[in-house]
């Protein structure tokens, strides 16, 4: 039986539909509640804090043997600055916390803190990010002087030769507004002591449990067995879930303190306020053209704005530098030359975000081909045909290595599946009508499944990549499948219980897999960066190939034959051209009760295997088709495709399930999604009823048409597949917005495309025509 | 503010004796006081609906209702939509359809799209949709929700 390749419905989701599923603040029944007291201000400094007669509040005094948060990257260029777990002198972003106060309910706590007064001196703060980067700034922190945390720079000899000899260049300004990643669950943990051995277990919602434990012990000066860290369901994460946050370690801090259950349970408006944020770029690029539309060059100015911290562990690097490594995309840059800034302000803390840099990067690559082939008076389509990497193993001008890929194949495919000519006659004689409809497309790569080496060479200090699994088979012939990776919505239990199946010849419902735990899996990194099945998956199936090869040889003995002749299907091990076979279960208990009869079964059926890849490519292009009403600036999307190429796909069901929830966002950050600040640095969109996800009437129904390249870059022929749909969507209906606005010629080169841009763009270049 | 009020609340068929401060949400008292913790709290301001329940026949988003306004009224949890081990068609059908993926925003949908069609048996799929509209989740695009609660809403019709 092979279970890879089948829509198998989830194993996780009968309990979640049940109402049965646990996620963390439904474990926070009977402890005690915290309630963390934020700054009202963006910056300014700490004269005191004031609580009434008899309510406790904890401080930054309270705190003195914890230490700072401080992610390190091994690189000259970066400015290591340290995030206290309450801060005793300054705040640095509004809704930073500063104290908090214990009660034994969660509104009796926030009744305490509504009673506690920060007596803080406002000082002018530093907002916006290229007003950051004024030599006049005032700095966010004094260890960077010029707001420049991180930097990274490089030019490749030939790029002014490049652009001397260029047809065309195109020059490109861009913005992404800022974004949250919004998990529907809210950010918490529940901190438990145990008077017996004097550990803390702390349920929390989090990507990387591993990590965080690891970060706790760190600040608060114990040894990590002391803790336990559980990721029980955790109601969606997208990147905002990996960071270790203050608020955690004041919460386990307090549980070791007090000696009791504690609970620490975000509302909606703190999750806005002060977890993270995202996609704060400005992207300034020239891209120099031959006539026929090679891209010759790339010059970029990149500038991110990280907020007020470096998120840990991966740093405040994650955004600038990933931008930095990544700009080329899927196209052939011979000449590449850039400088990527991550600058402070006084604003929320960035971390990353399904896609991180990919949706900016992506958007100014596919607007630079557009306005590229129209300065060149070549079709768009063609002109990417002559850019798009197409001979594997391509390395990048930034040393990064693509393995196969269908980069031409898929825009191909997604081409003729839109019937590119049909559409242009629907849309001149929409134009008749006075109506504008437009098509974009995008075409991008998706760096996905990376191991230690992608990391090591952002140069951080804590370097992530590989994952653990320790796959047993008990004597009752079921599976269990220890995982370091830490899934939360992705079905990822379901996914490698197919994989092993095969390689066991079970059947998926005899797996259970076991993620989330720091005492029962494996030390691992966790589930981020597209990375679960490939690197928990390859790791999966090294570890059942052992259990398997351990089940043979006892199966070879008990039926006297060789290890060769032995096969593992629908639950019998069978004696190849024989009619002899052996339940599985039976060579299970016979591996566990009669071990006596077998030689080497050392580690017997429990076998851990270890993988940590170099990392492989997913390429797509999406198309969206869009209907612009210029008179309010709104924009429908009427058709929305993806041509998806993640090699093999184990779980389709799974796969298409990934790619609407990515386009989702992806529509998100093009059209609604933005975080604003005021320039005193108050969030003006910290509730649902101004911060704007999209609903079921604004997501159309999304197309999806599979290629699988099989590369040998991943153990399973899988690559990930959790990002691409944030990443393409939006260069896809910018351009689209674009080309149907075309009779006006006008750009839009910011995101999100609200209507108040897309009417402003208009107005201006009508102005511009009447002049 | 702490005078507490004891009301009894009846949700799935069952009688809940709780004692509450007046200005308890039903969803509050339905997690912390019935132990039903499906209902889900994803914005406590009315937007998200995680917190939908179905009261007295229509769907209501249980963070902006009052505990002490449910008394003697009629509550339909997500823990009561199956019929023991047979799944209700919704959970069926997202269940088939790959309707959820983190879970948490599920429970809402269920009993949003159950009490719309309790509410208007004769609701057709373009209003069923609409209504859907009214709740937020951030993992499936939708895609796979409107495919489920078409297919339900046909088995209901049904009666299957």
């Amino acid at each position: 039986m092979n279970w890879i390749g089948r829509s198998l419905p989830r194993l996780e989701d009968p309990t979640l539909l049940r109402g049965h599923g646990h996620y963390v603040a439904d474990l926070a029944q009977d402890a005690a509640h915290i309630r963390f007291v934020r700054s009202p201000v963006a910056r300014g400094r700490i004269l005191g804090i004031e609580a009434p007669e008899g309510v406790t509040v904890y401080t930054a005094a309270d705190l003195s043997d914890v230490g700072q948060i401080r992610p390190v990257l091994e690189r000259p260029d970066y400015v290591a600055v340290g995030q206290p777990v309450l801060p005793s002198d300054r705040v640095c972003f509004a809704g930073q916390a500063v104290a908090f106060v214990v009660a034994d309910e969660a509104a009796a706590a926030e009744d305490l803190a509504e009673q506690i007064f920060l007596d803080i001196e406002p000082e002018e703060p530093v907002v916006d990010l290229d007003a950051a980067l004024r030599p006049d700034a005032v700095p966010t922190h004094p260890e960077a002087p010029g707001n420049v945390l991180v930097e990274g720079r490089m030019r490749t000899s030939g790029l002014d030769a490049a652009f001397a000899g260029a047809a065309a260049v195109v020059e490109l300004d861009l913005r992404s507004r800022r974004q949250s990643a919004m998990p529907m669950e809210t950010r918490g943990g529940v901190a438990r002591y145990d008077q017996r051995d004097r550990r803390t277990t702390l349920h929390a919602s989090v990507q990387m449990p591993h990590m965080l434990r690891t970060g706790l012990a760190d600040l608060l000066g114990c040894p990590e067995a002391d803790l336990r860290v559980i990721a029980p369901d955790v109601g969606g994460g997208f990147g905002q879930k990996m960071s270790l946050f203050p608020e955690y370690v004041a919460l386990v801090w307090l549980a070791r303190h007090l000696k009791r259950d504690v609970a620490w349970i975000e509302d909606r408006r703190e999750n806005f306020l002060a977890s993270a944020h995202s996609r704060d770029q400005a992207f300034t690029v020239r891209g120099a053209f031959d006539a026929q539309g090679r891209l010759l060059g790339l010059e970029a100015d990149l500038r991110s704005n990280v907020g007020a911290f470096s998120c840990y562990p991966v740093t405040c690097g994650v955004e600038p530098l990933m931008a930095f490594a990544e700009l080329p995309g899927p196209y052939k840059v011979l000449e590449y030359g850039a400088r990527s800034r991550g600058v402070t302000t006084n604003t929320c803390t960035m971390a990353p975000y399904r896609g991180v840099a990919r949706p900016m990067l992506t958007l100014t690559m596919e607007r630079l081909m557009e306005d590229a082939a129209r300065r060149l008076g070549l079709d768009p389509i063609e002109i990417r045909r002559r850019n798009l990497i197409d001979s594997f193993p391509h390395r990048s001008p930034t040393g990064l290595v693509y393995d196969a890929g269908s980069y031409i194949a898929a825009m191909e495919a997604a081409v003729a599946a839109v019937d590119l000519p049909a559409f242009r006659r629907r849309q001149a004689e929409a134009l008749t009508q006075g109506r504008y409809l437009g098509l974009g497309i995008s075409v991008f790569s998706e760096r996905t499944g990376y191991g230690t080496p992608a990391y090591a060479a952002r140069g951080m200090a804590i370097v992530p990549g590989y994952e653990q699994v320790d796959c047993a088979l008990d004597p009752s012939g079921h599976l269990e499948l220890r995982i370091g990776a830490s899934p939360h919505g992705q079905g990822l239990a379901t996914a490698l219980a197919q994989l092993v199946a095969d390689e066991l010849g079970v059947v998926p419902s005899q797996v259970r897999v076991i993620s989330g735990d720091t005492d029962r899996t494996p030390y691992g990194w966790g589930t981020f960066a597209s990375r679960s099945m490939v690197i928990a998956g390859g790791a999966s199936k090294l570890a059942s190939a052992k259990v398997a090869a351990k089940l043979r040889a006892v199966a070879a003995c008990l039926m006297e034959a060789t290890e060769a002749e032995i096969d593992l299907e629908g639950g019998l091990a069978r004696v190849r051209g024989t009619n002899r076979s052996t339940p599985i279960r039976e060579i299970a208990r016979a591996a566990h009760h009669r071990s006596h009869l077998f030689s080497d079964l050392e580690g017997g059926l429990r076998q851990t295997a270890f993988y940590d890849p170099f990392g492989t490519f997913s390429n797509a292009c999406h198309v969206a088709e869009v209907e612009v009403d210029v008179d309010t600036g709104g924009v429908r999307i009427e058709r929305f495709l993806v041509v998806e190429d993640a090699g093999r796909l184990i779980n389709p069901m799974i796969v298409d399930g990934q790619i609407h929830g990515g386009v989702a966002q992806g529509i998100a950050n093009a059209l609604y999604e933005e975080m604003i600040y005021d320039p005193d640095g108050n969030l003006l969109t910290a509730s649902l009823a101004d911060y704007l996800p999209p609903t079921i009437n604004e997501i159309p129904k999304i197309e999806i048409i599979h290629m699988e390249t099989i590369s040998d870059a991943t153990l399973t022929g899988a690559k990930g597949v959790g990002e691409g749909g944030t990443i393409g969507a939006p260069a896809a209906i910018v351009n689209a917005i674009v080309d149907a606005l075309a009779p006006f010629g006008v750009a839009i080169n910011e995101t999100p495309a609200t209507p108040e841009r897309i009417r402003a763009a208009i107005r201006s270049a009508r102005e511009n025509r009447h002049e | 503010m702490n005078d507490r009020l004891a009301i009894t609340l009846n949700v799935n068929g069952q009688s809940y004796p709780v004692t509450v401060e007046p200005r308890k949400s039903l969803a509050d008292a339905l997690r912390e006081d019935c132990g039903l913790t499906g209902t889900h709290l994803g914005c406590e301001h009315g937007v998200c609906g995680a917190c939908t329940v179905i009261v007295d026949g229509r769907p209501v988003r249980s963070c902006l209702m009052f505990a002490v306004q449910a008394e003697g009224l009629a509550v339909c949890t997500v823990e009561g939509l199956a019929e023991g081990e047979a799944l209700h068609p919704l959970q069926r059908h997202f269940w088939e359809q790959h309707g959820l993926q983190c879970g948490f925003c599920t429970p809402g949908f269920l009993m949003l799209a159950a009490g719309a069609f309790e509410a208007d048996p004769t609701i057709d799929e373009a209003e069923m949709i609409d209504v859907l509209s009214s709740n937020l989740c951030r993992c499936t695009g939708y895609q796979n929700i409107a495919k489920a609660v078409s297919l339900a809403l046909q088995d209901m019709r049904a009666g299957v």
